[in-house]
């Protein structure tokens, strides 16, 4: 009190800014130092741990990609559009967006503002701890007095701007103090539950921006303020009529501050800190190796716990299976509950739309494998019979003539038992004049993928390295596959050297575009359902949807591409039971029903057996809707 | 001995009292379908492995509820969980954390 009077008595100065506080140090700043040291120091000590539990290999491959430009302008991008301006939750969800990014991206300008205007006006005070450069930019407006004669527009622009961005920032927090009551009014039918770390970040967070416009107010007529500080300023002057209320408010900003930062690393507040460092991450494409370790800890703590997921889980349509979705599973890994994390790892139908949709990119079906693993890598098994397999099949298909161009056919398991896929296949396969060899005609082995989605990957080895051998004794130079599930193993996992990994859908679009196949429009209305592994997996949307319209009326559904519902017959799950996965194919029909379309067309072996077994309308494998759609053949030139 | 131009096979006697049933329960914990197989042998018919070893989803829970372990884990340990069984299953039997469990519980 006595201290303020008398700065405004020696008002009489030559300059246009001066510290009301010669040694520019109060009491009231320690809380937020202390929270803003703990959580450096704790930032600084995570990210020690989750290098050093990178493999040698993965640090190499980080390094690389800091320095290399296109990577380094990836990087700037994506933490510019992802961690300020949520361009990924603006496209989905606009609200949902407006409110993120005007709390992100309005406390980044305050912050960015806030510093170039001590750098302007008393860069003194940015040179050292000493100078108090940790907390001074932060409560800049309560150390200076503005000589209003002296006011520059300079000054007053900033003066603007840091009003402007707080009333931004505001209305975010408004936005979000509603969700908080109503979620479903920004978009969200389920949120998910705070813990009590959450709790006391998310109140003190509420609490920064008020308290922020409130401590202002009440020295704008000193430290200059704007549009929104001025008003108060002049209703605090005119209610109160004094300065009282000046400290405490300060002290209230600083404690808010304080507490927020003191609770955010164990609160979901700490995705703002590690969001760039697993963009870093996932840019220079490192992979999930370990469950709890290294790049997992980086997604692990980089997890917003929105809950967008929730919704997003194809196993919401039951409310007692909302417990398995990726933000809870994350939340125990963070808590290191092992019995709950296996149990959510196990059920997860891991098709992949919790990581297509979540906002910072978390890709919790690879964590929920790598856990897999840790428990059923080491269940024994006996391949010894794969070996004679291979051979013989080789060799049968490296006495055929090698050609140029040559496709092999793999159908699959899951293809050989709809066998009407592989007639259609090679029905269509022959319109169009094309030569192939048939790799498991009379039934082969396993891809790969089954054991890989249950966790025993080195089992997994065994089958990839036994069909790897005969792919690549037949010589061929295009490996066409009719399920999806396959389809994904093979391109990640085989390594098949100067060999086009290509899935029905692609390979009949081609032969479509290049004149091989002439189709006729004769279908109905016709929609079209994304298998997980195909579309999400593989990220083919277009191809399938480029031949259906061709032949017919293409329909929306209700949520298709990367939305899409899985089919609830995934392979990816290990305890979801039949009753639960049935419901979930309901589910899913219902959604391809959306405009009533004449038939459903599908281009997985397991979607088609499950949408099957629940939709009332016809539903057809895709290569099934081709073959008798083929109207004149070739047109060879 | 006397060569009588024939053999004795060795008993194929079940003693049941015998078998411990404790890990059968724990299975039906963990995994709740196994008691619901009614042994139609879809699973058999549909495997991809069975061409080339004697697999059996139905033949593995029958020899367990003999008691008869090692048989059982033979009929399984060939198995790659592609999954077919599990879509054949009038049941509706996972069959697929089926096999894992039982590898689980009885291969320690």
């Amino acid at each position: 009190m006595t201290n303020i009077l008398s700065v405004t008595l020696q008002a009489v100065t030559p300059e246009g800014i001066i510290d009301r506080y010669p040694n520019s140090y109060n009491h009231f700043v320690l809380p937020f130092v202390i929270g803003i040291s703990f959580i450096l120091v704790y930032l600084l000590i995570g990210l020690v741990r989750v290098l050093y539990h990178l493999s040698g290999e993965d640090r190499i491959k980080l390094l690389k990609s800091l320095f290399n430009p296109k990577t380094a302008l990836k990087n700037l991008k994506d933490i510019f559009c992802d961690c300020l301006l949520h361009t990924k939750i603006w496209k989905r969800k606009p609200l949902l967006g407006y409110m993120h990014s005007a709390i992100a991206f309005g406390w980044f300008m305050l912050i960015v503002l806030g510093h170039l205007e001590v750098y302007i006006f008393a860069p003194r005070h940015l040179e050292g701890i000493s100078e108090g450069s940790l907390y001074y930019p932060i409560f800049y407006r309560f150390f200076i007095w503005i000589n209003p004669a002296h006011e520059t527009l300079r000054g007053t622009v900033f003066f603007f701007l840091m009003d402007f961005f707080l009333l931004y920032v505001l209305s975010g927090i408004a936005l979000a103090m509603f969700k908080r009551v109503r979620s479903i009014a920004l978009g969200m039918r389920h949120t998910t539950k705070p813990s009590l770390a959450d709790r006391v970040a998310l109140y003190s967070l509420w609490a920064i921006f008020p308290l922020r416009l409130l401590a202002e107010g009440f020295t704008a007529d000193l430290s200059g303020g704007s549009f929104l500080t001025k008003p108060v300023n002049w209703l605090f002057k005119a209610f109160f009529g004094n300065e009282l209320n000046f400290m405490p408010t300060w002290w209230a900003y600083s404690i808010c501050l304080g507490l927020f930062f003191l609770a955010m690393p164990f609160s979901r507040y700490m995705h703002i800190l590690t969001e760039p460092v697993l963009i870093l991450f996932r840019n220079a494409g490192l992979k999930v190796r370990k469950p709890r370790k290294g790049f997992a800890e980086a997604e692990i703590y980089a997890c917003s716990s929105c809950g967008l997921c929730i919704d997003a889980c194809p196993m919401n349509t039951q409310k007692k299976n909302l417990k398995y979705s990726s933000v809870y599973f994350i939340r125990f890994l963070r808590r290191h509950n092992n019995k709950k994390i296996n149990e959510i790892a196990e059920k997860c139908l891991m098709c992949g739309k919790c990581a297509a949709l979540c906002p910072v990119g978390v890709n919790s079906p690879d964590i929920r494998r790598v856990q897999r693993e840790t428990i059923n890598n080491s269940v024994g098994y006996d391949y010894s019979y794969l070996k004679d397999y291979s051979d013989k099949a080789a060799a049968e298909l490296s006495d055929k003539p090698r050609k140029s161009g040559k496709v092999l056919y793999f159908a699959g398991c899951m293809t050989h038992l709809t066998p009407m896929i592989i007639k259609s296949v090679e029905k269509v396969l022959k319109a169009a004049d094309v030569e192939f060899e048939f790799m498991d005609k009379d039934s082969g082995i396993c891809c790969g993928r089954p054991l890989m989605l249950a966790g025993k990957t080195e089992a997994a080895r065994k089958t990839i390295e036994a069909n790897k051998k005969i792919i690549e004794q037949s010589g061929c130079s295009i490996l066409l596959l009719s399920c999806p599930i396959c389809l994904k193993v093979f391109k990640e996992e085989y390594n098949l050297e100067n060999i086009e990994i290509l899935h029905y859908t692609q390979y009949i679009d081609r032969l479509a575009k290049e004149g091989k196949l002439i189709l006729e429009k004769k279908e109905g209305s016709l929609v079209y359902h994304d298998p997980c592994e195909l579309g999400r997996g593989c990220g083919i949307y277009d191809e399938p949807r480029n031949v259906l319209s061709g032949i017919g009326e293409l329909k929306k559904a209700q949520k298709e591409r990367d939305e899409s519902i899985c089919c609830g017959y995934s392979l990816g799950s290990l305890t979801l039971d039949e009753k639960d996965r049935s419901k979930i194919a309901e589910s899913s029909v219902a959604n391809l029903m959306a405009n009533a379309p004449d038939k459903i067309i599908t281009a997985c072996p397991m979607c088609y057996k499950a949408i099957r077994s629940k939709a009332d309308v016809p539903v057809l494998d895709f290569a099934e809707i081709i073959s008798s759609s083929i109207s004149g053949l070739k047109q060879n030139s | 001995m006397i060569d009588f131009g024939f053999t004795v096979s060795p008993s194929s006697r079940i003693n049941l009292d015998e078998v411990d049933k404790k890990s059968f329960v724990a299975l039906s914990k963990i995994e709740p379908d196994v008691v619901k197989c009614m042994a139609c042998g879809s699973c058999s018919a549909s495997c991809t492995v069975s061409q080339f070893q004697p697999t059996s989803v139905r033949k593995a829970i029958l020899s367990l509820q003999n008691g008869q372990i090692s048989q059982a884990m033979d009929f399984l340990k060939h198995c790659m969980l592609c999954g077919k069984c599990t879509m054949v299953c009038p049941r509706g039997i996972n069959t697929r954390h089926l096999i894992i469990s039982i590898q689980k519980i009885y291969g320690k």
